[in-house]
């Protein structure tokens, strides 16, 4: 990694970690990336996050669906771990809580192949900084 | 299959269910069924909105419209206009200028994250993903446009005051430690998050690590130190694997180290663990403990800002106190301090813990009611048991009561309400806790984790605590009560540190709001919550007894006699109250009294 010299060259840097982000994020051609967060803090690898994201990289990479899972911090929920986001291409981000590896089975085949949601969704009931 | 074309979320929380959301469920699908509509759009039940007051909750996906206080009857118009015609129903659309009493926010979101921003967002261990979302873009303003007391100004005009407890005002603190002259300064993080229940600085470290490596960049420079410590618990090893991390990426991209952004400033940051001792977040004792040190308070005045680690000035700020800098930075003094109330700025996380639904981490803005928190975002008592108390503070603090339910949260009104802030753990506690026993549990905590420096932290709590004892067992007397309150209060005045000035708020605090129950113990020998195991009592019914012998067969202590086919007995001076019996009575015939 090269070394940041100044505040403009980090302003630059996160313009293009952003787009690089927002397109990961939004995929230019729908049906591209699923994008998949997981809570991995504390709370969320007790209840066994750790399975859920090995079976989630394994099964999607098997079912041949396009998809980038990554770890998160704790997203609060800490009574419904472990936790995923699952971000559809150009669509809104859904939380599924108490995920195990038969949810994550049922989140695949449904909700990322069909675009059929399944229960377990926690809503998002916090604003973020960024609509402030 | 096909491909669903709308959503219709319906909330299926606890306090929602309550309210009929299940016959909504049930109507929607007939509806959609009626109408031929099962391929086009799908109905599902989802977790707690934590928006309770205003259930049931219905949300239409993809147009993200919010209906709230959905009654079955509307589930005939819901479909009719908006899933079929396209025309959102007006009436049933949440609207927060209507609500009378409320103020006026913005959404209907009680919930606004700014220490918690990146928490859940991003991967914390990867450095770019923090900066993709402005990371390290405020030590960079800062460096580039601001000298050390203009930054300073900012922070003080902010109002944010410091989240590990005491509530001192952060901006004051750093502009102490920036005038006190010397060759090195410390900036020091305080990570060792003691209270039981609480774990929101844990998360922090887990989810969003750089913003505290960066808040603790722009505090350095703002007093005038080039090195930073983080004092964390040993007991948080992933927030310690990722800070650590965390550490090496931004030493990496120079983002720490030697000439920070060619501003010539000159950062870094070590990691100091600590063992696990309580005593060890009050700040004197958390400098001693990183000197080497055994982890025992001194005397304020000299404050760390005037002689702190290795006798120089050092600057002692909590985990999230340093998380929400950089966006004050960002955004604003004004921005900051346009939320919380009057004399607390800002949000404030909690970590809530008991016996809620929603257990888990929340940031509200300071002035949000307790009912707020505990009955919508909290989404009510567990079983639909009944509020009795939430402890704040942790074994410092006091409990809350119903009285206090809409009493706006902030530093000042918790003091006021005789519990107190502390770092933000909240144990919600339902009506089949007994608050002796609670505040036996915490002065039992407080016995463990004193430093024995002083007298009156060290033999008083262990005093208290053998009062509470007997008053559990049924052995209090009046006078007892009276010599817990007095004693209790000559460890507040007479203690050395926060510890001991605070340890007996859990004590006082329950005499004052449950002095009923203390005088249950006492005075009936019962306890009303049916918690303390000496005053209850095993007890056969003789008309329920069959005489089937099961139960003193599995009495570890042989405390059961009777023949056969005849009523047994329970001696009660044997019996240690294990609940085997009653495990195994087929018949309901032994009850607890």
């Amino acid at each position: 990694m090269a070394k940041i010299k100044s505040l403009d060259d980090l302003r630059m840097m996160k313009e293009s970690l952003q787009s690089k982000i927002n397109l990961r994020e939004k995929g230019e051609d729908p049906g591209s990336h699923v994008q998949i967060k997981v809570a991995m803090a504390t709370c969320g690898i007790a209840s066994g996050a750790k399975t859920v994201m090995e079976f989630m990289m394994e099964e999607l990479e098997k079912r041949g669906i396009e998809s980038v899972v990554t770890q998160t911090g704790c997203m609060g929920y800490c009574y419904a771990e472990p936790t995923i986001e699952v971000k559809l291409p150009g669509q809104e981000p859904v939380v599924f809580g108490y995920v195990d590896t038969k949810k994550a089975d049922e989140i695949i085949e449904k909700y990322i192949k069909n675009g059929e949601l399944v229960e377990g969704i926690i809503p998002m009931n916090y604003e973020t900084i960024d609509n402030k | 299959m096909a491909k669903y074309k709308m959503h219709l979320l319906v909330c299926g929380g606890t306090s929602c269910r309550a309210s009929a959301s299940d016959s909504i469920i049930e109507k929607f699908k007939s509806e959609i069924a009626a109408n031929g509509l099962e391929n086009d759009v799908q109905v599902i039940l989802t977790g707690c909105f934590g928006f309770c007051e205003n259930g049931p909750i219905v949300k239409v996906l993809p147009d993200n419209t919010f209906y709230t206080q959905v009654k079955p009857e509307d589930v005939t118009e819901i479909i009719a206009e908006h899933v079929i015609k396209g025309k959102k129903v007006n009436r049933l659309i949440y609207n927060p200028e209507q609500k009378k009493g409320s103020k006026s926010k913005g959404f209907y979101r009680k919930q606004i994250r700014i220490a918690l921003r990146n928490c859940g967002v991003i991967n914390p261990e990867n450095v770019d993903e923090y900066i993709a979302r402005d990371g390290y873009q405020a030590i960079g303003k800062v460096l580039k446009d601001y000298t050390p007391a203009q930054a300073i100004d900012i922070i003080k005009k902010s109002g944010l005051r410091g989240r590990g407890g005491g509530g001192f005002p952060t901006g004051l603190k750093w502009e102490i430690a920036s005038k006190n002259a010397a060759d090195q300064k410390y900036v020091v993080c305080n990570a060792d998050e003691g209270d039981p229940g609480a774990f929101m600085d844990r998360s922090v470290l887990e989810g969003d690590p750089h913003s505290v490596l960066e808040a603790m960049a722009i505090c350095g420079y703002c007093i005038g130190a080039t090195q930073g410590v983080i004092y964390i618990r040993a007991e948080y090893p992933l927030a310690i694997t990722r800070l650590k991390i965390a550490i090496n990426q931004a030493r990496e991209y120079g983002l720490l180290g030697k000439d920070i952004l060619g501003s010539g400033f000159d950062f870094d940051i070590t990691l100091r663990y600590g063992a696990g001792a309580f005593v060890c977040g009050e700040e004197t004792s958390l400098i001693h403990s990183m000197e080497g040190l055994r982890g025992e308070p001194t005397n304020k005045p000299p404050f760390p800002a005037e002689s702190g680690y290795l006798g120089k000035p050092t600057n002692v700020n909590n985990v999230e106190t340093f998380a929400s800098v950089p966006v004050i930075i960002l955004k604003g003094a004004d921005w900051f301090s346009s939320i919380g109330t009057e004399k607390s700025k800002g949000t404030k996380v909690f970590a809530l813990a008991g016996k809620i639904n929603n257990v888990g981490l929340i940031e509200v803005p300071m002035g949000t009611t307790l009912r707020e928190v505990i009955f919508e975002i909290g989404g009510g008592i567990k079983n639909g048991k009944k509020f009795k108390a939430a402890q704040t503070g942790g074994p410092s603090g006091g409990c809350l009561t119903e009285k206090h339910l809409d009493t706006p949260i902030d530093f000042d009104n918790l003091i006021a309400a005789g519990s107190m802030m502390g770092s933000g753990g909240m144990i919600v506690m339902d009506e089949d806790d007994c608050m002796v026993s609670i505040a036996k549990f915490f002065l039992d905590f407080t016995v463990e984790e004193s430093c024995g420096k002083c007298a009156p932290c060290r033999i008083g709590n262990k005093r208290l605590y053998e009062i509470l004892e007997r008053i559990t067992n049924g052995e209090g007397t009046m006078e007892e009560l009276e010599r817990l309150r007095n004693l209790s209060l000559v460890i507040k005045d007479t203690s050395l540190c926060g510890l001991g000035q605070t340890s007996p708020n859990p004590v006082l605090s329950t005499m004052d709001n449950f002095y009923h129950e203390y005088l249950a113990h006492v005075n009936d020998k019962k306890c009303p919550a049916g918690q303390c195991k000496s005053l209850m009592k095993y007890v056969i019914e003789p008309e329920a007894c069959v005489g089937c012998t099961a139960c003193a067969r599995n009495c570890p202590v042989n405390a059961i006699s009777g023949e056969r086919k005849k009523p047994h007995v329970i001696d009660t001076a044997i019996c240690i109250k294990c609940g085997a019996c009653i495990e195994k009575c087929k018949f309901n015939a032994i009850s607890i009294k």
